[in-house]
């Protein structure tokens, strides 16, 4: 009897060996055929050695492996179960590789190319390529098996040395040379095996200098960041700054609408229509060519991008006061796209310039100072976000902010306490706005140009994903949502292709593991934890 | 709906701007009608395609209200199921025609086209359930919403992904009845051009629907999603499997889509990875003008709709760029004077 039931028990762990396996190695195909591994494989982690695409295939099995029950030690039958995770999950890899190979799928499957069975195969003859991805595949998933039962000390500066190396190295043009990439490997696993112990010693002393210091840190903290902040665009360069000044961009409008969603609690996903808005009051109030012609000043037109956009705020608020979450995002979605198709539109061609946008909007210009390089708009870019988030703070922790949370947290019982409803609803919507707005103002007159293309649903997307990402309602974390939103595709090219697809993936997955995103407010974790 | 006091006086406000739009609309159209710059024909062929459209929408737009019925959440990645149906549909339908199929079988062929589609729009579909509804079944409101708006996203980008960014057509059917070509056909009658395929689609649409009201009406399944419909926790101790009510929901919602889809593009023809977010929304739009979570109402929702889209631009002298601004406005303007729907009152009240 007892060895029936053990004999049943271990056909459970085959089949789940097997399934999952066969999920890893599904995932694998479906990652292949959107041409992820063929786009990886000229950035080499390792050069000449290690690509991008091999270190993700390999993350495959070792992760089948290792998603499984483990016992106290390392048994046998762990490793087989694990070696059989990575076997099925290679062969899956490995038949992906001969179908493509000897069917012609190129009219369907764009991506299905002899490329990418190179990549598939490590460049081996195809026998040998599909052989060893299966014989790789056993031996990554008992080495992910293995792996839990790794001492934590060494565990840890393993990953860490390894995740530096892949980092450094895809970052890195061609990426670290053999020798280099095992320097930093010794250097980072090494370093942190030794100090992983005194790391804790280290976060108390730490700890302990600052609360001696506190008073002078707490005079010194701003102006240690303010330097940081005015040095970081000499240390960039350029392009580095071009892209420091989109994440900026998106950083003060993450930050309004995180006002509307994340505070407020409301839906809002034409969040685009007000960076519209505020972009072409800026166009049509300070570009000579423009069908007003008035030709103002930067600074005399942005404030009247900002009211435009609160005012668009406030009318689109009004209709939706009553509605409930998913209504209100889809009217918002309805909103976002009409502006958008009347900008485009020849009905209003005459005044918006229909397709071909507004041209020849000046510079902003400060006496006799033109904004020109990048560098110029990061300063003008970094006020706007300071401003944003000293508004958003002193705003979350007044009685604003109390009455935005009690909407958000219950619509009902916050009237039956007094709130205005009616008033705090449309003061989010047209904070929001306003922010937006600037955003747009700022972003006309340092491209010196705007066409109705670039204000498509996908930003409103962008920038929902960024708020949501790194935690509704967290300044904080609208900042860091936006650096490895917006930031990390600009620096990583070939990732750029795969930035929707990954923003829909990341929503569900944020959604599902971590709601509260990667740097929650506090408040909000509370609350989905508990609910 | 209980009266809250501050609302008064915006409500006054929008309702008084309401009755004016609706009368400048009513007397614009009235004027155009009486002034006589359109012939009657004009008239009748928009509305023959309206009909064809609207019963497209309503498809589409019963998918959104039998979810929206059960789970009290809009499937916000319907659009994109819609999608997925029409492009899989696309590849079979190519195969067809280069193997001579299609030529030597339409009616074959066709058929073929549709259950792939529809197989294709129903594992789209139960995916999405199972991975990313089913787990935050409990979970605030705002989350499945946002989950739902990254599977969006996630589909359209995957079928970029797979299949590439060159939009897709779909090769000419000709299905002769007699001497009729019900696809591909253009008939003059007097001054009126005739496309048959518009009242194929029509008529399939409503063959469709009027399955799926004696499924809702007549099967124990159906009886199972009425009764989850109106209690999920009771709808289980009567011993009701919920979970694969819900599922089976999603299945018939993604089923009709996928049909949809296909008759969508026998004549529009053009299938991409973003086809599916206007139709999407529209189908959306016309199930919140029926009414949500109302079957009937969805589908008088979409003709509805179908039927002001194809006729309003020329009635108010709209331009035709605008045209999906008017579906737009209409939602905005249904869920602000009767967010109810035109037949939807039950469950509306009971969730709103």
């Amino acid at each position: 009897m007892y060895r029936l039931m053990n004999r049943s028990h271990s056909h459970e762990g085959i089949r789940q060996a097997c399934a999952r396996g066969a999920l890893v190695g599904l995932v694998l195909t479906f990652v292949a055929l959107i041409g992820v591994f063929t786009a990886f494989a000229t950035i080499y982690v390792v050069r000449g050695v290690l690509s991008l695409s091999q270190v993700l295939l390999a993350l495959g099995p070792l992760l089948a492996g290792r998603a499984q029950k483990a016992g106290q030690r390392l048994s046998w039958r762990e490793a087989l179960a694990g070696g059989l995770s990575g076997v099925v999950a290679g062969t899956f890899v490995g038949l992906l590789a001969l179908a493509v190979a000897s069917v012609n799928m190129r009219a369907v499957l764009v991506n299905a190319t002899p490329q990418l069975v190179r990549t598939l195969t490590f460049g081996l003859p195809l026998g040998l390529g599909v052989i060893s991805l299966v014989g790789f595949g056993g031996l990554l998933g008992a080495a992910g098996a293995g792996w839990v039962h790794v001492p934590s000390r060494l565990r840890f500066s393993v990953a860490l040395g390894l995740g530096t190396v892949v980092v450094l190295g895809a970052l890195r043009q061609n990426g670290l040379a053999p020798v280099l990439a095992a320097v930093v490997l010794a250097l980072v696993s090494g370093g942190a095996w030794l100090y992983k112990r005194q790391w804790q010693e280290l976060q108390t002393s730490y700890e302990l200098f600052r609360r001696r210091n506190e008073s002078l840190l707490a005079v010194l903290r701003w102006p240690l960041a303010l330097v940081f902040l005015l040095a970081v665009p000499y240390v960039l360069g350029t392009y580095g700054t071009s892209v420091l000044n989109l994440v900026g961009l998106y950083v003060l409008m993450g930050l309004g609408l995180n006002i509307v969603v994340g505070y407020a609690g409301l839906l809002d996903l034409g969040y685009v229509a007000f960076f519209t808005i505020g972009a072409y009051v800026t166009g049509l109030l300070t570009s000579p060519r423009s069908s007003l012609g008035v030709g103002l000043s930067f600074w005399a037109a942005w404030p009247a991008a900002m009211l435009a956009a609160m005012v668009a705020g406030v009318l689109l608020g009004i209709p939706v006061l009553r509605m409930r979450g998913d209504y209100l995002a889809i009217v918002t979605l309805g909103f976002g796209e009409i502006i958008r198709i009347l900008v485009l539109s020849d009905s209003f061609k005459p005044i918006l310039g229909g397709a071909q946008g507004i041209i020849e909007i000046p510079g902003p210009r400060l006496g006799g100072f033109q904004f020109v390089k990048p560098q110029h708009f990061y300063y003008l870019i970094l006020l706007g976000c300071l401003l944003a988030v000293i508004v958003s703070r002193r705003l979350a922790d007044s009685r604003v902010g109390r009455a935005w949370l009690a909407i958000r947290e219950d619509e009902d019982v916050a009237e039956a306490t007094g709130i205005n409803i009616v008033k705090y609803k449309l003061l989010a919507f047209a904070l929001g706005a306003s922010f937006s707005g600037i955003g747009g103002a700022i972003f006309a007159s340092w491209l010196h140009a705007i066409f109705p293309n670039s204000f498509t649903l996908l930003v409103s997307i962008n920038i929902l994903s960024l708020v949501i990402v790194g935690g509704l309602g967290s300044i904080p974390g609208v900042i860091m949502g936006a650096l490895v939103l917006v930031g990390l595709p600009e620096v990583l090219r070939a990732f750029a292709e795969y930035r929707m697809l990954a923003f829909g993936a990341l929503l569900v997955i944020m959604m599902l593991a971590r709601p509260e995103g990667i740097w929650p407010a506090k408040r909000v974790r509370e609350e989905l934890r508990r609910g | 709906m209980r009266k809250r006091a501050p609302l008064d006086l915006t409500r006054s406000v929008i309702t008084a701007i309401g009755v004016t739009l609706l009368a400048y609309v009513c007397l614009r159209a009235a004027l155009t009608v009486v002034r006589g710059s359109y012939s009657a024909t004009t008239y009748a062929s928009q509305l023959i395609f309206g009909l064809a459209q609207g019963g497209i929408y309503a498809l589409v737009a019963l998918g959104y209200t039998l979810v929206y019925g059960i789970l009290f959440m809009i499937n916000f990645a319907h659009g994109e199921i819609f999608m997925g149906g029409t492009y899989v549909g696309y590849f079979v339908i190519d195969a067809c025609a280069r193997s001579g199929l299609l030529a030597q079988k339409p009616g074959l062929a066709l058929i073929l086209t549709a259950i792939t589609a529809m197989a294709t729009s129903v594992t789209m579909a139960v995916l999405l359930e199972r991975v990313a509804y089913r787990p935050l079944r409990r979970a605030p409101r705002l989350v499945p919403l946002i989950t739902a708006i990254g599977a969006s996203l996630f589909y359209q980008y995957s079928f970029r992904g797979l299949f590439g960014t060159t939009v897709k057509v779909y090769p000419d059917v000709s299905l002769h009845v007699g001497r009729i070509d019900l696809i591909s056909g253009r008939y003059s009658i007097g001054s009126l051009t005739v496309r048959p395929v518009y009242f194929v689609v029509f008529g399939m649409a409503v063959v469709l629907m009027a399955g799926l009201y004696i499924l809702i009406q007549r099967t124990k399944l159906g009886k199972a999603m009425r009764a989850v419909a109106e209690d999920k926790d009771t709808a289980a101790l009567m011993g009701i499997d919920v979970d694969k009510v819900i599922v089976a929901t999603f299945a018939l919602g993604a089923a009709l889509a996928g049909a949809a889809g296909v008759m969508y593009a026998l004549y529009n023809k053009q299938v991409t990875h973003t086809m599916g977010f206007i139709p999407g929304i529209k189908a959306f739009t016309a199930a919140v003008l029926g009414g949500i979570g109302n079957i009937p109402g969805a589908m008088l929702g979409g003709l509805v709709l179908g039927v002001v889209e194809a006729t309003f631009p020329t009635l108010l002298g709209m331009d035709v760029q605008l045209k999906d601004v008017l579906a737009f406005g209409v939602l905005v303007l249904v869920l602000i004077f009767r967010p109810t729907g035109i037949l939807g009152e039950v469950l509306s009240r009971k969730r709103a």
